[in-house]
């Protein structure tokens, strides 16, 4: 546990340090340009309550993706699953005429199970057929992509825009006045407050009840997980539809809650992250909050940075793609940890032998 | 309806070379042993260094035509630069193969992009395509001609030779048998004698290569400009490798359905035949016949063993 946190910081850091030498190496100023990268997620309320609003689908899908790595399933499917959740969500916040109270949590409830039904599809061909589940949620993503792209066209169209879908009426998006006022204007939402519930949740979950523990045992072996008695191919649908359904919460909260549309003709980058922020916070649900918190900051403060110097906003992409080459070669970082504590060891070592001689 | 096959015929053929080529690439990586996600931010690192070579090129050389050949290069070298990467974490550090080809996608797209915007602003390259051209006599051939030999690219001939030495080297000449074995049984090729971590180093150094070239032959035929993306084609190329089953031919047949499905979903509205069909379906027509294949293929499948595991000489 210690150990994944310092490789973690570790990869931040050399992540942090790549990111200076590419703005060097195109020949703009690296200290100026973080400097003005953390203040813009950083310089007053509105600034920090953008970051968090930033972090808050980050911080569903690096959470999708962490529970499903925990048995065993690397669920690389989370955008599509993301996108289709908030098309269920947006169409019932569209259509159906209740008042808000009851209208929040069914949008809510119909993006999760958006969510799960494109993430149970790999799940059922893994548990089935032993299906590579990459491979099928890759395919599930693109269903998805069409599926929605059509969808939105079809059941939520956009009278004057051809790439967008209708935007929601106030009521039925997850923005509150008094968040917003605390921020003093910024787009945080109550995507934020669901997505720490469910951290906590998930937390629970994993930690504390035979679920996860039998979850956990199929991630671990699941050789032995079945000869434990545990139903194998259950939890892997179970997983990935509990995983789905985080990823669709977090549609929710990226186009009902920081957004009130639905871009069409794009995957959501907030998908792929998810893996960056599993990985970086080591498949904990509390690490996946800091870390998105951390990805937030960096995505919030690019605009800033890019408006204030020259450097394309896209170097917060490049620092954090960085990142996750340093995490998934955690390794090489243990290696060289490894390294520098022997030397520290043989010193001191050498320093009491001499104090022998002597 | 036979006016319409013979005028999509040539697209779909456009589309489905740089599929191929990526594809073919995914497979003599992962036939060594090592899993290649990463494909796709390998084609958008090539599609970005053929851009950028010629772009540069073309301010000096305004006329010629080697430029496009010169970028192509580009593009296979900076592949072949950027699998390393994937490589090292794989082959050296035993990482997880999939996460490393998926920081590959990331870095790939972010830092082309980044490049790109320090060049142009937009992020965007445009750069002048290769010219099609009708092939002398032949574009005659009743049938075949019309299909095959108009409106053709130098590339796709191109390819095709790199298809046909590949299935070669890969079933005729003791490499071939030597990268098939470190995929299926790397401590019995290693007991062999064979270098079973260079193999591997050889298999995704190929796949950079191919993917590169694929990338660069997307903007240098169809595309006409770098926008940062391939659209998921690397995607597509690792389900046409599986639906391909690991075979050369079999890549060429599934990334030929690919195109076609594709160039078919693409064109469908001035189809009358086609007209009626929702677009939806013809788009998500590819993918779900690739389920379907996985499903049908799940029971012998013929993946290369070892693909996904790390060599460890150690462990018998």
């Amino acid at each position: 546990m210690k150990n994944s946190i310092v490789v973690s910081l570790c990869a931040v850091l050399f992540g942090l340090l790549a990111g200076a030498v590419l703005m060097l190496a195109t020949g703009h100023n690296a200290v100026e340009g973080y400097r003005f990268l953390f203040q813009g997620g950083l310089k007053n309320a509105e600034r920090i309550g953008n970051t968090l609003a930033i972090a808050t689908p980050l911080i569903f899908s690096g959470l999708a993706v962490a529970f499903a790595f925990r048995t065993g399933l690397f669920n690389i499917g989370v955008a599509g699953q993301l996108l289709f959740g908030a098309f269920c969500a947006s169409v019932v916040g569209i259509h159906l005429d209740v008042p808000r109270i009851l209208l929040l949590p069914l949008m809510l409830i119909a993006g999760a199970l958006g969510g799960a039904v494109w993430a149970v599809v790999p799940g059922l061909l893994k548990a089935r057929f032993n299906v590579h589940e990459v491979v099928s949620s890759i395919m599930m993503n693109w269903i998805g992509f069409w599926a929605v792209y059509y969808g939105v066209r079809t059941f939520i169209k956009n009278p004057s825009s051809e790439t967008e879908s209708k935007p929601l009426p106030e009521a039925a998006t997850l923005k509150t006045h008094w968040m917003t006022d605390l921020f003093q204007g910024s787009f945080i939402n109550m995507g934020l407050l669901v997505a720490i519930v469910v951290v906590i949740l998930i937390a629970f979950i994993i930690a504390k009840t035979t679920f996860g523990y039998e979850l956990k045992a199929v991630g671990y072996n699941r050789s032995a997980a079945e000869y434990a008695g545990i139903a194998v191919n259950r939890s892997i649908v179970y997983s990935m539809a509990i995983s789905g359904a985080i990823a669709g919460l977090g549609g929710v909260a990226l186009y009902a809650g920081n957004a009130n549309n639905i871009e069409i003709g794009i995957l959501p980058s907030q998908g792929f992250d998810g893996i960056a922020v599993s990985l970086l916070g080591a498949n904990h649900p509390l690490g996946v909050l800091l870390s998105a918190i951390f990805f937030g900051l960096l995505y919030s403060g690019r605009g800033f940075m890019n408006a204030m110097t020259d450097i394309p906003p896209e170097i917060a992409d490049s620092i954090i793609a960085i990142i996750i080459y340093f995490s998934a070669t955690s390794v090489l970082i243990e290696r060289l940890l490894r390294r520098f504590v022997r030397r520290k060891n043989q010193a001191a070592a050498g320093d009491a032998g001499e104090g022998k001689v002597k | 309806m036979w006016g319409t096959i013979e005028q999509i015929f040539p697209y779909a053929i456009v589309f489905t070379i740089p599929l191929l080529i990526t594809a073919l690439g995914g497979l003599f990586s992962e036939r060594s042993g090592i899993v290649n996600i990463g494909l796709e931010g390998l084609m958008i690192v090539g599609a970005f260094a053929g851009s950028f070579t010629i772009f540069k090129l073309r301010a000096l050389h305004p006329k010629a035509d080697w430029v496009l050949w010169v970028g192509l290069l580009a593009a296979v070298v900076a592949g072949m630069v950027f699998s390393l990467l994937h490589a090292f974490a794989s082959i050296n550090l035993s990482a997880d193969q999939v996460i490393s080809g998926t920081a590959i996608n990331m870095i790939a797209g972010a830092i082309t992009v980044f490049m790109a915007r320090n060049m142009t602003g937009s992020g965007n390259i445009r750069v002048q395509s290769f010219a099609p051209y009708d092939i002398p006599f032949l574009h005659k051939i009743p049938v075949l001609g019309p299909l095959f030999f108009t409106r053709t690219y130098s590339t796709t001939w191109l390819i095709l030779a790199v298809l046909a030495i590949s299935a070669v080297v890969l079933y005729k000449t003791p490499f071939g048998l030597r990268l098939r074995a470190c995929g299926e049984h790397p401590h019995a090729a290693e007991a062999a004698g064979v270098n079973v971590r260079r193999m591997r180093y050889i298999g995704v150094l190929i796949s950079g290569a191919f993917a590169g070239i694929g990338g660069a032959i997307i903007i240098l035929t169809y595309a006409g400009e770098f926008t940062g993306s391939v659209s998921g084609l690397g995607f597509l190329a690792l389900a046409a490798l599986i639906f391909g089953q690991w075979r050369p031919l079999g890549v060429l047949a599934a990334t030929l359905f690919f195109g076609f499905a594709t160039t078919v979903a693409n064109v469908s509205q001035v189809i009358p035949s086609l007209s009626d069909v929702p677009p939806v379906v013809l788009k998500i027509f590819p993918y779900v016949v690739t389920l379907l294949a996985l499903i049908v293929f799940s029971k012998n499948s013929r993946a290369p063993k070892a693909a996904g595991e790390p060599f460890d000489s150690g462990k018998r």
